[in-house]
């Protein structure tokens, strides 16, 4: 593996790395905490919505995150070459 | 014996009776088969034992009961030790699983070629663990207080000793499918009670939509939604709203989110299970697959403790606020109520000499003034531990005893499970990585295995002593426990795989710096070592620090390690070549060796 393509592994890795983060960021801290009270005004079935957020919603998103976490990055280990045998 | 003893003593009796049969059962048929070099356990398997291994006395007995009284609040439980698997899988996991070690201390002592790494790393390690058990001993003896009928300290003593048999006869030591089996005995005694409960309250069969359906009262619907019943029936009785009652501040619930989350990824006896997936991909869906196990409990748990919170009033307050009838009467109470005064941790004292109960917020001015115009004289319900919640819950709404015994047995098996995998991570820290690793290599192994074993026994007394007075309730305690992680090993495993240039010094100063402002700013507030009356500097407000409670400092210490690390390491020469070039390889999945034996992992 040259030295180049290492490098762009890697980066293609933080790249999705940070799009990640910044939804896990946003679900949690941003809708279940900071924006709360301000979504707490709708309501999803007999749930306000900052509330749904903290308690049921950041959890749902959280697992979809790692899922799609270990699809790109298999398909990025095979793409760049440096996956398992 | 009553019909609900014998339903608790057989179901207990037979969940551990499977636990033991497969532990033998898993050595006896050929455990080589399974665990061939390279093969490994696989992810979904994996994924379950962890679910098993890390959801505690706090997740299981503690959290739901915190839940019903801080509402809203207790956000910060269920968002924090979810939310931390993220971090777990996208920065730790897949790495950690590429080099190949077996212990945590020995990526750190190995990644920053230095000894003494390994020795803070250890230390660190052995101090969160060892709060972490404290709060898993708070759970277990509130457990067998109730099953035994007992006081709490009595319960906790059985408790202990009943973990040492557990952990030193090593019967829960690493088989995955006995954690398997421990999952499914949670899992089942979690939601069982919360489906009933949810039918009845909502006529929703699913705790996580119940949770957010209309109100049945009495087989009626009230067209109420249940939130807005709760909050209703709290409120007129002067507490605080449920869906929006805060637990400290905004900044608050920040911190204590990401002190959780952080420690979630930092705490070694679940990283350790990440080494023993048979590659680097497993590693990253093994992580999803632990966290949809736990979402299983983890979303059913808002609707537990909402459902338990609304049961409770309903069951003390039976008539309109502040009429005559409106309080259930003393002698009236139900079963489930004297049996948990004897356990001590429920409380009543009849303040007014009515012999009715009064259960409301006398903390709340304005409603404690009017209260006395009812001729209340203060909340009569003097003590209600949070702990007692999720193991009252199915009591109060009078579901069927086997399913109360299910419910012990399942709080035991999280408790048990946990606490054995904790002490075998603290006894290896001291027997494998500080003993033989660093001070007498050339140990033998008999010696080394004796020396674990009188460790394990340490961990359990001094966490059982301390468990007498625990510093919270167990979800509370196990929060400062993840607070020290997160303050102290997250950060250096971290910087260890995303920063090349973080050599020896920066990590070691950004590892005792952290834990140290962490564990200071605990006993300030908790007492050295949780003891009480040891608190220092208390002329100072109780949360002085931007109002951040010491449940919630992890976060302040890994801000603090990172920082200190980096700029440390910044001032001081790189890390040697060879150490840069591991760093790169641990990147890339290719080349990962096979997988470390998971009891051979434990065992070291």
């Amino acid at each position: 593996m040259t030295p180049e393509n290492r490098a762009a592994y890697w980066k293609a890795n933080l790249g999705l790395l940070a799009i990640l983060l910044t939804i896990w960021f946003i679900v949690s801290y941003g809708f279940g905490i900071l924006l709360a009270p301000m979504l707490n005004s709708f309501s999803l079935g007999g749930y306000p919505l900052g509330f749904w957020f903290a308690q049921q919603g950041s959890i749902y998103v959280f697992m979809v995150l790692i899922f799609v976490y270990a699809y790109r990055m298999n398909t990025l280990d095979k793409q760049f070459g440096v996956d398992e045998e | 014996m009553d019909n609900l003893s014998i339903w608790t003593y057989s179901v207990v009796g037979a969940t551990f009776a499977l636990y033991i049969g497969i532990a033998i059962w898993a050595r006896a048929s050929s455990t080589a088969e399974f665990y061939v070099a390279g093969k490994g356990i696989h992810p979904v398997a994996n994924g379950m034992a962890t679910a098993a291994d890390w959801m505690s006395a706090a997740s299981f007995i503690s959290m739901a009961g915190l839940i019903a009284f801080n509402g809203y609040g207790a956000s910060v439980f269920l968002m924090g030790w979810t939310g931390g698997y993220v971090l777990l899988a996208l920065l730790l996991a897949p790495y950690l699983r590429k080099f190949g070690k077996f212990t945590v201390p020995e990526f750190i002592g190995d990644r920053y070629y230095s000894q003494a790494a390994r020795i803070v790393a250890v230390i660190c390690l052995i101090l969160a663990s060892v709060t972490y058990v404290i709060g898993q001993m708070k759970g277990i003896g509130v457990a067998f207080s109730r099953f035994l009928e007992t006081s709490y300290d009595v319960g906790l003593y059985i408790g202990m000793g009943i973990v040492f048999v557990y952990a030193v006869l090593g019967g829960m030591k690493g088989i995955t499918y006995t954690q398997i089996a421990q999952y499914c005995v949670l899992i089942l005694a979690y939601t069982i009670p919360a489906i009933f409960i949810s039918l009845n309250l909502t006529g929703n069969p699913l705790p996580q939509l119940g949770l957010g359906s209309g109100y049945v009262e009495n087989g009626v619907a009230s067209g109420m939604s249940l939130l807005d019943k709760l909050d209703q029936v709290i409120m007129e009785l002067g507490f605080q709203e449920y869906t929006t009652q805060k637990m400290g501040g905004t900044l608050n619930m920040f911190a204590y989110t990401l002190s959780l989350m952080i420690g979630t990824a930092g705490l070694p006896h679940v990283i350790i299970r990440f080494f023993t997936v048979p590659k680097v991909k497993d590693a990253r869906f093994s992580a999803g697959w632990a966290l949809v196990f736990i979402a299983i409990l983890y979303t059913t748990a808002p609707a537990v403790g909402a459902m338990a919170r609304l049961n409770l009033m309903n069951t003390i307050q039976i008539g309109p606020v502040g009429t005559e009838t409106g309080n259930l009467k003393y002698e009236d109470r139900p079963e489930w109520f004297k049996k948990w005064e004897t356990t001590g941790l429920l409380q009543f004292e009849d303040k007014n000499g009515d012999g009715r109960i009064q259960y409301y917020n006398d903390k709340n001015e304005d409603f404690a003034a009017k209260a006395e115009g009812f001729g209340w004289a203060g909340n009569e319900m003097v003590k209600v531990d949070r702990d007692i919640m999720v193991l009252a819950n199915p009591e109060i709404a009078n579901l069927p005893n086997w399913v109360i015994a299910l419910v012990v047995a399942g709080g035991l098996a999280a408790a048990l499970s946990t606490a054995a995998g904790l002490l075998l991570a603290i006894s290896s820290a001291i027997s494998h990585d500080l003993l033989k690793g660093i001070f007498k290599p050339d140990i033998s192994e008999k010696a080394e295995l004796n020396a674990s074993r009188v460790a394990m026994a340490g961990a359990i007394v001094v966490a059982g002593l301390l468990g007498l007075h625990p510093p919270g309730f167990a979800a509370g305690t196990v929060a400062i426990a993840f607070g020290l992680a997160a303050s102290s090993i997250f950060p250096a495993l971290m910087l260890g795989i995303f920063d090349k240039r973080m050599n020896n010094t920066g990590a070691i100063w950004g590892m005792a710096s952290g834990i140290t402002v962490t564990m200071l700013y605990v006993f300030q507030h908790k007492g050295i070592l949780f003891i009480p009356g040891t608190e220092f500097m208390m002329g100072m407000d109780p949360n002085w620090f931007f109002g951040i409670s010491p449940n919630a400092f992890g976060a302040v210490g890994a801000i603090i390690n990172f920082a200190v690390a980096l700029i440390v390491s910044r001032l001081t020469v790189a890390p040697p070549e060879n150490i840069q070039a591991l760093v790169e390889d641990v990147r890339v999945p290719r080349g990962a060796g096979a997988a470390p034996h998971i009891s051979a992992a434990l065992d070291h």
